[in-house]
């Protein structure tokens, strides 16, 4: 089945009978070719009509959407983001149109609306075709819609260069959201992002600032070098979640002086089997 | 005692102002559209303006914890600009049903001229086909009959005057506006409009039924603290605390909470209106009891020595 489909049974099965038939009334609307401004207006009445409650799908429902869309993980949606994503994908199939409208609508967009956009972007046609728009999502000053494009969102790690893709984990540390709902981070790592994450790290030391534990995650495989002597400082004068950090981080090393600083204080680390697990409570207990 | 600020362009002030607004007790406010002391040549520029107001203002409001809302029209000086003006009526629609747009406003006379006359007409037309409230500005000179006119026409386009809040009104022109039914705001402003003085006799003549004030704030020489500093000197002044509560809070969210947009649990719950939001700032006065009867606070600019 297709998410889009999906979406609908989800909100026939939440919403009340006038909710209901309000939306699928709106729905039949854009199939038949509505009007710019008409699907203007229609989306942003959503709210007024199918609230903002949460969609609080069922695990077997969450399992439905990403078996239709690989990666797709919408746990955190409300009703009133389903209803518009629902609303925008019915809209149009065109993957130029629904471009150009998702521009239109953004630049337009009030807090609410915007998350629900930049949510829906694993969902619309010609996917490649969003990547400015998802850029321009992660410059928002708005902490709620940056998170929107960065986390549970499959799209970024799908579509980003890695430039875009940088500057996405690098603001996530910048703004205090962790980097563990990030879809795809591990498989995205790179030299430069290590390189950029250290030099931030250097520059909150020299202001007495902390520093989040999960940021090692995304340098351990680059870890040789000078960067050893940022591991062996969090070894030596780290918190006990920097120096699990720090442990977690160069397991992932191939260089031999990596293995060699591990081995020196490996007895700090412990043996945790699933580091990602450890990440996740790294990212939550660290701050 | 908490306050609503229902007219205030908070886009034209500090985040200073903000602090300060939250310390004395403000726990949400209405910001219209209205224009930004030159004309706007552009309708792009009319767009990001409304843009901002449904968008990053009311988050930058939500860190200094009040609650921002906002009412959406083209005002009566830039009706002027017909040419402009048919192209703003076309991206109202835009905004109109957005979340947190309270009324269509500020609209209403400046000058009185036939355009103004015509998109005002029009915009209380889109009122009624979204079932909207409407906020009207009234004109500062001719003022009187500007209000009655105002109001004839409101009459005449067959709105309800309890869902019209006609603004800045004073000595002359509230008895009519109360007769008629109309909400009766007004505006405190050095200077110009009205001083806490004056309203404060006007509050002992009139009562608390269907009245309110706000500090239409902007760019120019106003302040952000009127409506507390006002609700202070009414209790000085022997007002019954019911009667200060009401002008000052109850009955803004009584004649705008007809939208459904504004409610009082935005701030009680606690709980930042919208959670998304990750509210981050100070948490004075969310969740507390209304004391009725407690002197406001009004802060003094307090610097701090240094930067930490």
């Amino acid at each position: 089945m297709k998410p889009l489909d999906l979406l609908g049974i989800w909100l026939a099965a939440r919403l009340p009978e006038s909710a209901a038939t309000w939306l699928l009334t709106g729905i039949d609307r854009c199939r038949t070719g509505i009007a710019d401004r008409d699907l203007y207006l229609l989306i942003s009445l959503v709210s007024r009509h199918v609230g903002k409650t949460p969609l609080a799908l069922t695990e077997a429902e969450l399992q439905a959407g990403s078996a239709s869309r690989p990666g797709w993980n919408p746990r955190d949606w409300t009703l009133d983001q389903a209803a518009r994503v629902h609303l925008l994908g019915a809209s149009t199939s065109d993957g130029a149109v629904m471009s150009e409208r998702l521009d239109r609508l953004c630049s337009a967009g009030e807090l609410g609306e915007l998350v629900a956009y930049y949510r829906g972007l694993p969902l619309y046609p010609d996917p490649s075709r969003y990547a400015l728009r998802a850029a321009e999502g992660i410059r928002s000053n708005m902490r709620a819609v940056f998170e929107a494009v960065a986390h549970r969102n499959p799209y970024p790690a799908e579509q980003l260069n890695e430039p875009a893709w940088n500057q996405l984990v690098l603001k996530a540390l910048f703004v205090g959201s962790p980097l563990h709902p990030i879809v795809g981070l591990d498989g995205r790592r790179n030299p430069t992002l290590a390189r950029m994450l250290c030099d931030y790290a250097h520059e909150r030391w020299a202001a007495s600032r902390p520093v989040s534990p999960e940021l090692w995650r995304c340098v351990g495989p680059f870890a040789a070098g000078p960067v050893l002597d940022d591991f062996a400082r969090l070894f030596e004068r780290g918190t006990a979640d920097e120096q699990q950090a720090a442990a977690l981080a160069l397991r992932e090393a191939t260089d031999p002086g990596a293995a060699r600083l591990l081995d020196l204080h490996a007895h700090r680390a412990g043996d945790r089997a699933d580091s990602r697990l450890e990440w996740e409570r790294l990212a939550t207990a660290g701050n | 005692m908490r306050f609503i600020d229902p007219h205030i362009h908070m886009s034209a002030r500090t985040t200073d102002d903000y602090e300060r607004m939250a310390a004395a007790g403000i726990v949400a406010v209405i910001e219209p559209a209205f224009w930004l002391g030159q004309p706007r040549t552009q309708v792009g520029t009319f767009l990001d303006y409304l843009s901002s107001l449904v968008g990053w203002e009311r988050f930058r409001a939500a860190q200094f914890g009040i609650c921002h809302y906002c009412t959406i029209g083209l005002n009566s000086k830039e009706a002027n600009n017909e040419a402009l003006a048919e192209q703003v009526m076309d991206v109202l629609p835009l905004y109109l049903g957005k979340e947190g747009v309270v009324a269509v406003g500020e609209i209403g006379y400046d000058d009185q001229t036939a355009a103004e006359d015509k998109y005002y007409r029009a915009q209380l037309q889109l009122a009624l086909d979204l079932g909207m409230l409407v906020q009207v500005h009234t004109p500062h000179r001719d003022k009187k009959r500007g209000t009655s006119r105002s109001m004839d026409v409101a009459i005449e386009m067959g709105l309800d005057p309890g869902s019209v809040v006609i603004d800045h009104n004073n000595e002359e022109t509230v008895q009519e506006v109360l007769d008629r039914g109309f909400w009766a705001a007004f505006t405190l402003y050095p200077e110009t409009k009205m001083g806490s003085e004056r309203f404060v006799e006007i509050a002992r003549r009139y009562g608390s039924t269907h009245i309110f004030i706000d500090s239409s704030a902007d760019w120019g020489k106003s302040d952000p603290l009127a409506v507390p500093k006002t609700a202070r000197l009414m209790l000085e002044r022997g007002i019954p605390p019911a009667d200060v509560e009401a002008t000052c809070y109850a009955n803004a969210l009584a004649a705008f909470g007809q939208s459904g947009q504004i409610k009082e649990e935005h701030w009680l719950s606690g709980k930042p209106r919208d959670e998304r939001l990750l509210y981050q700032g100070n948490s004075v006065l969310r969740g507390q009891q209304p004391r009725v009867g407690d002197l406001p606070v009004i802060p003094e600019r307090d610097e701090p020595p240094v930067i930490k």
